[in-house]
């Protein structure tokens, strides 16, 4: 049956953009937890774990989102791992994330300089209360902006999975062109929906990069 | 539950992944070729073009930036012939990739433009340089050596995101990979064999990209206190 582009069909989407806010967050969260212990590996690590990581990152950096996501959703079910859309949909790009997080997270752990570890040191502080009190809080502000740039990158890339059939925005907007033949108007409405929920976020980043350029030198 | 690898089916369709790996590089090529040009333009209206161009050129980053690729690509391919242009799917992706760079690369040349303080080339010409000279060796080379890892960065990101295409059945190697995948049903051997060669090519060009940077960025030699210095380093150079 073929329907006409109205407000029914906005409402069809808008429910779609709630399921990419949930996998984004998803994604962010386990991505994130991931992504914040490989860091401290990669950088504080002992040699094997360093060299470990560094290469976990190559690799996943150099291959598409699309091919991690169709191996997690097509190549693990025959190794005897079912994985519903959902599922694949949230370890690949859980994987993902962490790849690229570990990195950005990583250079703000070594953009500190290396006084501050000797200072805390001569603190007599131990290792941990170094890194619990005096590296992490300043990597942490240096961080935010380019976190949250990144989020916006998660945000997008949620849109890959609707290739596997996980109705999210994207895929949700392909069910409703077969449903009304009116791709323009539908795929700006999810176009304007995507930007509506990035937006805010590019220019939350800008904002915190911005901060960090305006305070002094250290 | 011991899951058997075969890569034979896979294998023998190998020269279906070699023609999907060229025509994955010959897409990106493409794209980036007309993404850059993009870029430079957008980079040097948003620096040196007047006001109301300079918002022009961030609206259209902001838009790009800020709505999935996917997305753009479906906007171009279905979207566009409701309006009445018609594009191949090919043709379609390779403008959709362009655009989706072309907002990317706009930020980070206009970066590396706004680098470069006014007085180096005021310097640059108080010393007699040729304004062409001066463009060159003070304004684009250190520019571009400020954002060479942003830039080719985000040049394999293009690379790899050109993955996205196969979604509208535009031939490159993520399509070749589905293709071979539906006809053996080894998905994960596949999907495997697909991953290393784009791994491979990733690599690759990161080769090729130090090795661009290493001879745009080399620094020249100081120059000698004498000229009898710098005659034997000509004569030494030239035998």
């Amino acid at each position: 049956m073929i329907r006409s582009f109205g407000w029914e069909s906005v409402e069809f989407l808008i429910r779609g953009a709630g399921w990419t806010l949930l996998l984004s967050l998803m994604t962010f969260v386990i991505g994130g937890f991931f992504a914040l212990i490989f860091a401290l590996l990669r950088t504080l690590g002992p040699r094997p774990v360093r060299l470990a990581i560094a290469g976990f990152i190559q690799l996943v950096q150099a291959t598409p989102l699309l091919i991690i996501v169709f191996l997690a959703f097509y190549g693990l079910s025959f190794v005897g791992l079912h994985f519903p859309p959902m599922v694949a949909a949230g370890v690949s790009l859980a994987v993902y994330t962490t790849a690229f997080l570990a990195d950005i997270w990583r250079g703000c752990i070594e953009a500190i300089p290396k006084q501050q570890w000797e200072a805390a040191d001569a603190l007599a502080l131990t290792r941990t209360q170094q890194l619990r009190y005096v590296i992490l809080p300043q990597a942490f502000k240096i961080s935010l902006g380019p976190t949250v740039g990144f989020m916006v990158q998660i945000v997008k890339n949620t849109s890959v999975v609707a290739l596997i059939g996980f109705v999210e925005l994207t895929r949700a907007g392909q069910l409703l062109n077969n449903m009304t033949f009116q791709p323009f108007h539908v795929f700006l409405t999810v176009a304007a929906i995507y930007f509506a929920i990035c937006y805010p976020l590019s220019f939350l980043s800008e904002r915190l990069k911005g901060n960090r350029h305006a305070r002094p030198a250290h | 539950m011991a899951y058997q690898m075969n890569f034979t089916p896979v294998m023998a369709l190998a020269p279906q992944l070699v023609e999907g790996a060229l025509n994955t590089l010959i897409l990106s090529g493409q794209a980036i070729v007309a993404g850059l040009a993009i870029g430079v333009v957008g980079a040097v209206s948003r620096t040196e073009g007047p006001r109301w161009l300079d918002r022009a050129v961030g609206v259209y980053v902001e838009l790009f930036r800020n709505t999935p690729l996917l997305v753009q690509l479906f906007l171009i391919f279905f979207g566009l012939p409701y309006v009445g242009v018609r594009l191949s799917a090919n043709m379609a992706a390779i403008i959709a990739i362009a655009l989706n760079l072309g907002a990317y690369s706009t930020e980070i040349l206009r970066a590396g433009l706004q680098a470069i303080p006014r007085t180096q080339i005021e310097a640059g010409l108080a010393l007699g340089l040729s304004r062409l000279q001066v463009v060159r060796y003070v304004v684009i080379i250190p520019a571009l050596q400020i954002i060479y890892p942003a830039l080719t960065g985000q040049l394999t990101l293009t690379l790899l995101g050109s993955s996205i295409a196969s979604a509208i059945s535009a031939t490159e190697l993520t399509a070749a990979g589905a293709r071979i995948e539906s006809t053996t049903f080894r998905s994960l051997e596949t999907f495997l064999c697909v991953a290393v060669i784009y791994i491979a090519m990733t690599f690759a060009f990161r080769f090729v990209y130090w090795r661009i940077g290493m001879w745009l960025f080399r620094r020249k030699a100081p120059p000698k206190p004498s000229l009898i210095a710098d005659a034997i380093e000509v004569s030494r150079a030239g035998a």
